[in-house]
């Protein structure tokens, strides 16, 4: 499966866009808020992906702003999966009201639209590179919750819970031992898909005036940017690819992710298989 | 004398979408020593609730009441973390089906070693060694390299095997069975509980067997008990209480066993009552040949019996077979 073309496509995509944002500022041909160029050149040998309309290198815009979608995706998806892991199994485990509280309240957020509802948050919050991830958090962890959930169900009626129960093992050797390895794969898979989905929401928010604050360099402001310049098809279309290519790739390390670790796919990875 | 293992008046309630219902109602048995109790009921009866009852493992929305002496120590009564400490050290449990009760993603030595290692507080070589000891004693084959791997690698009665193991491991004074064997085929079953008898003989442990199969419990209980939608119709010695039934829900079971002496199996129609829907009165009467009016009016009084046995019929129908 690792040897699949996709599976390298989307590995090398990756591993790509991971060293062009750390290398960023030692590659980039200029720094991308210097403005002294002449505004809105074509594409040339002087500046590959043109300039834009107020004479910043697109280029080097586009590699810096790697460093903005990259990061900010990575963290709220760690931060959106712990948040639902937390809650999910909590709710799994415990039932009862519990359970009914905590579902109701994640299918109140689930209820919103996840972007309406994140301008919402980052509106009430103040625009900003932080508060759009917070926003993002906030309308991913449903998510998450629901999944560990599900999950934590099929488990916690297994006979091998009661039979460690039985055995005298408390809630906490329970939930260490037989929730969480279960859990966590499911997690991590679907976590993986979703990271396409985080950047297009934290490009979308910045897009929309609502993420990272101008000059910053950013996906999703270059090309709202290059929107209003329709002649200067350079400024949006570099950004645009840029994004469009670390979301494929994001989605096809989820497919791959899902393919490993799911039981069914007749190579068992971790054991977590036959039960989940 | 008082017996080792002792549950009285223990009632177990179900909260339902309909109310609550009554799914255990006032048992009472008693174990001694290196006896074998087996408790027998058709799917549905209660066994396995009353079972979890008493160690404090129901299912949430179950509640319990009653007693249950361990040693005239009261296991109802105690606190999470004491019955922590009586659960898989002084009474153990296997359960049903082994490809379902062994935790697929540890090894066997994790799963045997740990509760040993709490309980008895030894270090991890210790614990391995009375793992490695207990595979032997169930005899699993080349024990030492057993405990390195999975349960997948293990057939269904090696499973149960060290099901079992897991269960002696802390030299426990009662084992509960549920159906240890029903998951297995019959050669292996036969096998499977030669092992543990030989065991439970050897330790002189408290046994009890609940099972639905009434060949199982005759080859190995010294008292039976006999349960009808979560009530003891009939109890007494295994002996006597298989030999010459009182009431007509045993008399039905074991008419209902294959034997090779009948020329027709005796079936029982219809199924055991949910407790939601207990029919008034003696819950068996709808399916019993012999009920009268009393039987759909009064719930039966258990009664003592002058060969030690408890029944509760006001029929009676079988005194003289």
């Amino acid at each position: 499966m690792l040897k699949q073309p996709l599976t390298i496509i989307s590995i090398v995509i990756i591993a790509a866009w991971v060293i062009l944002a750390i290398a960023a500022p030692w590659i980039a041909p200029d720094s991308p808020n210097y403005t002294g160029f002449a505004a809105l050149q074509a594409p040339s040998a002087a500046h590959w992906f043109g300039t834009d309309d107020v004479g910043r290198d697109v280029l080097s815009r586009v590699l810096w702003g790697a460093r903005a979608t990259l990061p900010a995706s990575v963290i709220l998806v760690a931060c959106a999966s712990a948040i639902g892991t937390v809650i999910g199994v909590v709710a799994g485990y415990i039932g009862g009201w519990v359970d009914s509280t905590l579902m109701r309240i994640t299918d109140l957020f689930f209820s919103f639209p996840a972007v309406i509802f994140a301008m919402a948050i980052v509106a009430a919050l103040g625009p900003s590179l932080t508060n759009s991830v917070i926003a993002i958090t906030a309308v991913s962890w449903p998510l998450f919750a629901r999944i560990a959930r599900s999950v934590v169900l099929n488990i916690r009626s297994a006979d091998y819970v009661l039979v460690r129960r039985l055995l005298g093992g408390s809630t906490r050797e329970v939930i260490a031992m037989d929730v969480m390895p279960n859990v966590i794969p499911s997690v991590v898979v679907v976590g993986a898909l979703y990271l396409g989905e985080a950047a297009l929401l934290f490009s979308g928010l910045s897009f929309l005036g609502l993420g990272v604050r101008p000059p910053t360099a950013e996906w999703g402001a270059m090309i709202s940017e290059g929107a209003a310049h329709f002649n200067a098809w350079w400024m949006a279309l570099f950004p645009g690819l840029a994004l469009m290519s670390i979301v494929v790739a994001f989605n096809l390390l989820g497919d791959v992710l899902r393919d490993l670790l799911d039981p069914t796919s007749g190579r068992v990875v971790t054991q977590t298989a036959a039960t989940a | 004398m008082t017996a080792q293992f002792e549950v009285q008046d223990l009632s177990v309630e179900l909260d339902g979408p309909a109310g609550t219902v009554c799914v255990v109602d006032s048992i009472s048995y008693s174990v001694d020593s290196g006896k074998v109790l087996g408790m027998v009921g058709e799917s549905g009866s209660g066994k396995t609730l009353s079972v979890l009852g008493v160690l404090g493992l129901l299912p949430g929305g179950a509640r319990a009441r009653g007693s249950a002496r361990l040693n005239g120590r009261d296991l109802m009564a105690l606190k999470p973390r004491e019955r922590r400490q009586v659960l898989g050290k002084d009474i153990s449990v296997v359960l049903q089906d082994p490809y379902t009760s062994l935790h697929p993603m540890l090894t066997i030595g994790r799963q045997m070693t740990d509760h040993v290692r709490q309980h008895l507080r030894v270090g991890k070589s210790e614990a391995s060694d009375i793992a490695v000891r207990l595979l032997h004693e169930v005899r699993i084959p080349d024990a030492h390299t057993a405990l390195g791997r999975y349960p997948h690698e293990f057939s269904g009665g090696m499973r149960q095997r060290i099901a079992i193991a897991m269960a002696l491991a802390c030299g426990p004074q009662l084992i509960i069975t549920d159906e240890p064997t029903t998951a297995l085929d019959p050669t292996v079953q036969a096998d499977v509980l030669r092992t543990l008898r030989e065991l439970q003989l050897a330790e002189g442990l408290g046994w009890i067997i609940i099972s639905h199969d009434l060949g199982v419990v005759s080859a190995l209980a010294d008292e039976v008990v006999v349960l009808y939608s979560g009530r003891i119709v009939e109890a007494g010695t295994a002996s006597e209480l298989l030999t010459r039934p009182r009431h007509p829900y045993t008399r039905a079971l074991l008419d209902s066993l294959p034997d090779a002496g009948h020329k027709e199996l005796v079936t029982l129609r219809g199924v055991v009552p949910s407790p939601a829907n207990r029919p008034p009165g003696c819950a068996f009467h709808p399916r019993c040949r012999f009920s009268t009016q009393e039987c759909a009016e009064k719930v039966p009084v258990l009664r003592e019996l002058a060969d030690r046995r408890l029944l509760a019929c006001p029929v009676d129908p079988l005194r003289k077979g």
